[in-house]
């Protein structure tokens, strides 16, 4: 399992130290393999020795990546990831810690744990395999699936309403979160680089085609063709511009609402499109931004939130003989000397 | 009450307290007692047996305590299930309970008095309150007349002491509202009682003193509460005699001594095994009674524990099992609905072979079931209730005190065979206290850790031929990357495998390495007549009934020893051969008989069980009568 053959420390670690000696099985022509090439680049990329890793996952398809990765790695139960990665980076706070994880994973059966996560904001950077499906288990409804699905277990659609991953982690504090298509490399690895130089919880959902059981669910918003229509590039500082020819912008409307407005020769002065500025600190605008999509709105990709929050770090504790001494004498003690007499030492 | 005929003076009445009629009271010399405080959940009366403990701590007595407490926060007033109870068992030598049978009850109001009766022993005597005797009031504790009026009272010593009017007398002069003046009450009881235990009240004034330093009207009501309390027993014609434990005759041994309760005890067992260790400690839990106060206590030592309450009882394992991953002394507390819940997470600590303890300070169940009551009944579930051949360390403490000495005896074996284990507390050990001298930390035993850092010919799955344990790496050593997970892996290299023969030998190879952890225990302990016919097996709290049982049999002649089983598993290799010298073997537990079923089950021999399922733990003449009549011998009634 450990590949010794490459050094760990002291040289510039390329792809290839990444790589271990498990070959990547997921389908063919599954969005996993693009993410676990962001992995790979991200991690070469921050100069950090391979041991500094650790990469915690739940159950999944996601949550095979780890054996992918010449690092430590940990693949634990269902839902569960996080609450492992909290405590490794809790006894371990120089470790880079990482948990992939899918929709399913962490929305469904581990959903207490992704919103603690979120509100505890810890230095833990998640990535979240968005796939709306089941895929492990062979095509079940997700809770991210849209209302009406039909999958093996909603043979006649299904009737839950769906969640958007953002909102729930928005909702719950999250200090930075992104959305990635699969199918954009360069886009997946700016959004975990960024992801990995943030202080604090870090929540990427990728947008992950299962080509087996959900096929084509994204296509609308990662084809060529369509993409420029559908979707907005999220960048700091910029106007949210989108279509083939950037003339459309989002501009809010005097209810507080988002609307898609002409923008330029016959339509609104560019100064009345939103300005992208993800260290907004009203979360508002980020949660704006995580709901748009659908027929009526483009999809922001990119950084929606990246705030300086306070992190969560544990006390590092120093002991001493005193400390300990005064730890196991607490409520009442007294000491019996070698005469019998009695002195008392604390008492309540 | 265990008498003597000797008397003396007074110890304390005749100081600056009272200069009355003391001189012609009796004071008894006694060896032992049972205390029991009773009254609404807002009487107070766990602090009066919190300070009735102190002293008697301070003044180098032997004792045992167990606050039995309602679910409620604040039952509705005068209620059967609003009466909370604190129990304490004096003694000039070492006590293994806080006792059966009342000498003393206190019962502040009709309920506590219908909740406690049927303990007090004969003679024993009854302090009420009697302003709280009201016919309302004992109709809602359901009597059908005045109990203080009827025959059955003429068994006992009944004082009625009109509490509420005379400390309303007492603190008259302070102008309190009759709510505030009333919540004082419960010092005019532990006045009475410090009288006739021949208390030092130095300690409880200064007790006083420190907690109403701030609010000074309360500070001068409850000072004068207590006074009053003192010098109506000391004037009282009714108090003919107070009593006085005779000297120990066993010298204490020097040193530091304290009064600990098990999850106390538990916390500190924790904070010593990670010195011993040299290892970072972690603390993943989740609020839940009656094991809360474990993590209470250690979050108050930062210097020792990074402490995570959880967002529940899964997570509170989870962030166990990843501290574990990066080589902390891991540990996550709990009861018996969370037991159930970490069932998963002790599957994968199971399977990948970290050190992991698990404990389980064990309640009334299945379900909500007694939430503050004590019960043994989560042995199947530890030894069995996982999914999949799962084996896993089991052992139990037997007292408040060796809440201590288990965690360090579990972590040790946790370290050294890289496993779970986990450690069977009780609701009645982890409130209960006893007196607990405090080892220093040369005293205790060494654990040894071995990280692995070199990387040479480095398999995560090859084992110590010995233990069997894999060796433990770190997240953060250099050539050591590795990958570890819930799915079954090939025989040292650990690789993911679902090979058929693989699969087999890993789950023989899990099932000796736990196996082996029998080399660690020692040889059974077996206490009493050298040439019994029954031995009595005790495991858990019995530990102490059982020893005071056959102890006291023993004296009269009865043929009768006992054994106490720790390790659950794997179980004691010397029992076997141990349980097969004698007749007849009586097996008490808390539950309907789970170890006389693993008994059987891995040795075919058949114990007499001995089952309470009452959230309460054995009482000493339980055992005693049991006993009694699987020897022919009379079964007395209790005194």
């Amino acid at each position: 399992m450990s590949n010794t053959e490459t050094p760990s420390t002291g040289t510039k670690l390329t792809r290839k130290d990444f790589l271990s000696s498990s070959e990547p099985r997921w389908c063919s022509g599954c969005g996993c393999y693009s993410t676990l090439n962001a992995v790979y680049k991200t991690f070469v990329a921050s100069g950090l020795p391979r041991e500094q890793f650790a990469l915690i996952s739940g159950i999944g398809c996601s949550s095979r990546l780890p054996y992918y990765t010449n690092t430590y790695g940990f693949h634990t139960i269902h839902g569960r990831a996080p609450t492992v990665a909290m405590g490794l980076k809790m006894v371990k706070p120089e470790q880079s810690v990482w948990i992939t994880t899918g929709d399913g994973d962490s929305l469904s059966i581990g959903g207490n744990h992704f919103i603690h996560l979120a509100r505890k904001n810890p230095n833990i950077k998640l990535l979240l395999f968005n796939n709306q499906i089941y895929g492990l288990t062979k095509g079940q409804v997700s809770p991210t699936s849209p209302l009406g699905s039909t999958t093996k277990t909603t043979p006649y659609g299904s009737i839950d309403r769906p969640l958007h991953p953002l909102t729930v982690a928005l909702g719950a504090g999250a200090t930075f979160v992104a959305r990635v298509p699969d199918n954009d490399n360069d886009m997946l690895f700016a959004a975990m680089e960024a992801a990995q130089k943030h202080e604090g919880v870090a929540i990427i959902e990728i947008l992950i085609n299962c080509v087996i059981f959900n096929d084509g669910v994204y296509q609308s918003l990662t084809d060529k063709e369509s993409r420029p229509e559908r979707t907005i590039k999220l960048e700091a500082g910029k106007p949210l511009l989108f279509g083939k020819n950037m003339d459309k912008g989002i501009r809010l409307r005097n209810d507080a609402r988002p609307e898609v407005v002409q923008v330029g020769e016959g339509g609104v002065p560019l100064s009345e499109v939103l300005v992208h500025d993800p260290a907004n600190p009203n979360s508002g605008y980020a949660f704006m931004l995580a709901e748009m999509g659908g027929s009526e709105m483009p999809m922001p990709f990119g950084t929606l939130r990246a705030i300086k929050d306070h992190v969560h770090r544990p006390y590092q504790g120093q002991p001493t003989p005193e400390a300990y001494r005064k730890a196991m004498l607490g409520g009442n003690a007294w000491e019996i000397a070698e005469d019998s007499s009695i002195r008392v030492l604390t008492s309540e | 009450m265990s008498e003597h005929n000797t008397s003396a003076t007074n110890a304390y009445g005749q100081g600056s307290m009272s200069k009355t009629t003391l001189t012609n009271k009796q004071v008894k010399e006694i060896s032992s007692a049972v205390i029991r405080f009773a009254g609404d959940s807002g009487d107070g009366m766990q602090l009066v047996g919190d300070q009735f403990t102190s002293t008697s701590a301070l003044s180098g007595e032997y004792f045992a305590t167990l606050p039995d407490y309602p679910s409620e926060i604040r039952a509705p007033a005068g209620t059967i299930f609003g009466v909370s109870g604190f129990q304490i068992c004096i003694g000039s030598e070492e006590v293994f309970t806080p006792g059966d049978r009342y000498d003393v009850l206190v019962a502040m109001n009709p309920a506590a008095l219908k909740s406690n009766l049927g303990n007090v022993a004969k003679g024993g005597v009854i302090l009420v309150n009697e302003d709280a005797f009201t016919t309302r009031n004992f109709e809602k504790a359901g009597f059908a007349s005045h109990p203080l009026d009827t025959p059955e009272m003429s068994n006992y010593k009944l004082l009625r002491v009109p509490m509420t009017t005379l400390t309303g007398n007492a603190i008259e002069q302070l102008g309190l509202s009759s709510k505030d003046a009333d919540r004082c009450k419960n010092f005019f009881s532990l006045g009475i009682i410090y009288w006739l235990f021949n208390r030092n009240p130095e300690h409880t004034l200064k007790w006083i003193n420190k907690k109403f330093a701030k609010k000074e009207l309360y500070l001068k009501a409850n000072t004068l509460t207590f006074h009053a309390g003192l010098k109506y027993a000391a004037e009282n014609e009714m108090l003919t005699q107070s009593f006085k434990l005779k000297k120990s005759t066993t010298k204490a041994k020097p040193g530091a001594y304290r009064n600990i309760t098990g999850n106390h005890a538990a916390a500190l067992g924790l904070i010593a095994a990670s010195q011993k260790s040299g290892l970072k400690l972690f603390l993943g839990s989740y609020p839940i009674t009656p094991a809360t106060d474990i993590m209470h206590e250690l979050v108050k030592h930062r210097d020792y524990a990074t402490i995570l309450q959880a967002e529940d009882e899964i997570a509170a394992i989870g962030s166990a099992l990843g501290a574990a991953f990066g080589g902390a002394l891991a540990a996550t507390t709990t009861s018996g609905p969370g037991f159930s819940l970490k069932s998963e997470f002790m599957n994968l600590a199971v399977m990948v072979e970290l050190p992991l303890i698990i404990v389980d300070v064990q309640r009334g169940g299945p379900s909500t079931g007694l939430a503050t009551k004590t019960e043994q009944a989560d042995l199947f579930q530890a030894l069995w209730g996982r999914h999949g051949e799962s084996p896993i360390v089991v052992m139990a403490a037997s007292s408040p005190k060796d809440c201590f000495d288990i965690m360090i005896e579990a972590s040790k074996v946790a370290i050294k065979y890289m496993t779970p284990v986990v450690v069977l507390s009780e609701g009645y050990l982890g409130n209960g206290s006893e007196v607990w001298k405090v080892p220093s930390l040369d005293e205790l035993p060494s654990i040894p850790v071995k990280f692995r850092t070199d990387p040479t010919n480095f398999l995560p799955y090859e084992r110590d031929p010995v233990t069997l344990a894999r060796p433990w790496v770190v997240p953060g050593t250099p050539g050591l990357e590795h990958r570890i997970g819930g799915i079954e892996k090939e025989d040292k290299t650990g690789i993911l495998s679902l090979a058929p023969e693989n699969h087999e030998k890993m789950v023989h190879l899990r099932a000796q390495k736990i196996a082996n952890v029998a080399n660690e225990i020692p040889p059974t302990e077996v206490y009493g007549a050298k040439d019994a016919e029954l031995l009595v097996l005790g495991w858990g709290s019995s530990a102490g009934v059982i020893k005071h049982a056959v102890r006291k049999l023993n004296q009269e002649g009865v043929k009768v020893a006992c054994a106490h089983v720790r390790y659950l598993n794997p179980m004691p290799p010397d029992l076997s051969g141990l349980l097969k010298k004698y007749k007849k073997v009586l097996l008490p537990e808390n539950n309907s008989g789970q170890l006389w079923f693993k008994i059987r089950g891995d040795y075919l021999i058949d114990t007499i069980p001995l089952n309470k399922i009452q959230g309460q733990p054995f009482r000493i003449d339980e055992i005693e009568n049991k006993i009694r009549s699987i020897l022919g011998l009379n079964v007395g009634g209790h005194s």
